[in-house]
């Protein structure tokens, strides 16, 4: 008790100081805010999903559920239906529900997206911050394997190595796109460990006496950690369309599961039928991905947009 | 001393080409198990298993295969397709290749030849004008633009101008020996998808390039001793940002093989990704390999220019240090 009153003593203090530096506020516009609305709407549709959608994802549905009262049809056709109150978004190529498929789908894209993005940072930021405390050989043996990894098209690197592993699994999927995303993640980590590594106070933690783990994640990690946040959210939106982009080209999530990259293209012919069914996923990764880059482009104004620009090379 | 960084690039180019077909080399011979038995599938035996390997050259050192692998690339021999290598000899790659190349070729020469004037013009009426009501719809649309699938442009593009309107085909058929409208007609889908990609990304690349120069002190000294507008950004501006535009250009074109990738399968159109994915799906390896260095070159090639175009026209970034 006695601790938490003299903590916030301290802030009100710190506070008071007259060179106290500015609060940091992050404005959002418009669209950021409704981003950020987006953005909620998916995590909860990852979280509860499966559990609201009228139907499971490989549920090919009954044709007596499209019978319409009164008609003498006996057995209507239950491909690339329109909306109805059977099924809300209209169903796919093979009869199956497309609003419950997307719904499950949001799990399978946006699970392996993050994961994905999270191992890229694993292995990017462990390489970066090595690098920029190691010795100048380690720094300049992982900064030239880097160079030779983003040297490749990051989709032909996936095609060939997609192609020695003969269709792999989802995990695999997410352990190649990591890797791959890991090089980029390297170059940012690492050029902001070097910046902070240069700086005054490093150095008079040097002085102090410090070890080096204390500098890492007393110093180091703090000062990178909001750039490094940003950088994430743009590095997500990459990995999403990386990851829609492959399974579109059927070498990513196999069916039956539903996936919003493999629905666009298994539902491709249907647009020549007057169907909507591709549009529906392809506008659900659109939302998320416009809404995330709309978030982040809030937040670099905020930091002065040096951090866009970093990021851009 | 401008002789001396540059061939300090191409150094660097030749080492990078070098270490991507290692790369290459390395992730096309992960699989496990033996390649001839996966190629004659349920057809193999010890006897012709063992001569398959021999034909392809398992039977050597990895080193050695790869040695073997890379003196025949340098001499323009790029190995036997799978294809059809049951029945007899297989088709050389090279042959599947031609055509092939020349179908992507024009298809991103067109690209270029549109997207690049439209954009650099776009992207410096932005920057000449920041924060009015045309820059902030620029800049608007160029990011829903790049934050959208590849495939859901290609797709509205399908439901506007083939299923609604009629005007052109879905599906590139290439016969040939079309010309003039008739091939234009036939590849305007994916030229459009393409060009409204590229355009996006190098639109928004100029406008930060340009916005860069017109902030610097140099410009601020221009403007404050009274230098006309015009003659700014011509003479003080416009040179300044001729390099980091040639620059953004280079990387964008290189960056446009993924986007190649998806539309070149949406509308089947026969070029070289195509190619490469009917490879992957096949597993013709020495086929993924092919079309993998080709598209690796290529990247190395147009990042070798962008990085020759910011060093000519810095003079600072001539002396490498």
């Amino acid at each position: 008790m006695s601790e938490q009153t003299n903590s916030t003593d301290q802030s009100l203090s710190f506070d008071e100081l007259p060179d106290a530096p500015p609060k940091r506020k992050i404005k959002l516009s418009w669209p950021g805010k409704i981003g950020i609305a987006i953005v909620l709407f998916w995590s909860v549709i990852v979280v509860i999903g499966p559990t609201i959608s009228p139907y499971h994802e490989a549920d090919i549905l009954d044709e007596e559920l499209f019978i319409v009262p009164g008609s003498d049809e006996i057995y209507p056709e239950t491909e690339f239906q329109p909306p109805s109150k059977i099924v809300y978004l209209g169903s796919d190529y093979i009869g199956r529900d497309l609003l419950s498929r997307i719904l499950y789908g949001a799990r399978t894209t946006i699970g392996i997206s993050v994961l994905a993005t999270l191992l890229a940072y694993l292995i990017g930021v462990t390489a970066g911050i090595a690098a920029s405390v190691g010795s100048r050989y380690l720094d300049m043996g992982l900064s030239r394997v880097n160079d030779a990894l983003l040297s490749i098209p990051s989709i032909m690197f996936a095609l060939v190595l997609i192609a020695a592993l003969n269709s792999p699994g989802i995990f695999w999927l997410i352990l190649i796109t990591g890797f791959i995303y890991a090089a980029s993640v390297f170059r940012i980590a690492r050029s902001l460990g070097q910046e902070v590594m240069v700086s005054d106070f490093v150095e008079a933690a040097k002085v102090r006496g410090e070890g080096l783990w204390w500098i890492i994640t007393r110093e180091i990690l703090p000062n990178i950690a909001m750039p490094l946040a940003t950088d994430f959210g743009l590095r997500f939106v990459w990995v999403i369309l990386f990851i829609s982009s492959l399974s579109f080209l059927g070498l990513g999530v196999q069916p039956p599961m539903s996936d919003w990259g493999s629905m666009v293209k298994e539902n491709l012919p249907g647009l020549v039928l007057g169907s909507y069914a591709p549009l529906m996923p392809a506008f659900a990764i659109a939302s998320l991905t416009i809404s995330v880059n709309m978030i982040v482009d809030d937040l670099s104004a905020a930091t002065g947009g040096k951090l866009a620009k970093r990021m851009i090379s | 001393m401008v002789w001396r960084a540059l061939l300090a690039r191409l150094g660097i180019s030749l080492v990078t080409l070098w270490v991507v077909s290692v790369l290459i080399f390395i992730g096309t011979n992960l699989l496990p198990g033996d390649v001839a038995q996966i190629i004659l599938g349920q057809m193999a035996t010890p006897e012709n298993t063992a001569v398959l390997r021999e034909k392809l050259g398992l039977d050597k050192h990895p080193v050695e295969q790869y040695l073997v692998w890379l003196s025949n690339v340098a001499m323009g021999d790029l190995g036997i397709s799978k294809a059809g290598l049951g029945a007899g000899l297989g088709t050389p790659i090279v042959e599947m290749l031609g055509p092939r190349i020349d179908n992507t070729a024009m298809l991103t020469v067109l690209v270029g030849v549109i997207a690049i004037p439209i954009s650099v013009a776009l992207g410096l009426l932005a920057a000449m004008h920041p924060g009015t009501r045309l820059d902030r719809t620029i800049t608007f649309s160029t990011l829903n633009i790049i934050s959208i699938p590849d495939f859901l442009i290609a797709t509205i593009l399908v439901l506007v101008f083939a299923v609604s309107l009629g005007w052109l085909p879905s599906i590139v058929y290439l016969r040939g020996d079309e010309s003039g409208w008739v091939l234009m007609k036939t590849i305007a889908m994916p030229l459009m998808t393409l060009v409204i990609l590229c355009s996006s990304q190098i639109i928004r690349m100029t406008r930060a390039t340009v916005l860069n120069v017109m902030s610097s002190p140099y410009v601020e000294m221009a403007i404050l001793k009274g230098v006309p507008r015009r003659r700014i950004i011509l003479r003080h501006a416009l040179f300044n940002a001729i390099g980091p535009i040639v620059n953004v250009i280079a990387l964008n074109l290189a960056w446009l093989v993924g986007g190649v990738v998806v539309v070149e399968q949406i509308f089947s159109y026969p070029g070289l990704a195509k190619l490469m994915i009917e490879a992957v799906q096949m597993r013709d390896m020495p086929l993924v390999q092919a079309c993998a260095m080709i598209f690796c070159a290529v990247y190395v090639v147009l990042i070798f220019i962008a990085d020759m175009a910011t060093i000519l026209s810095n003079p600072r970034l001539r002396h490498p240090k």
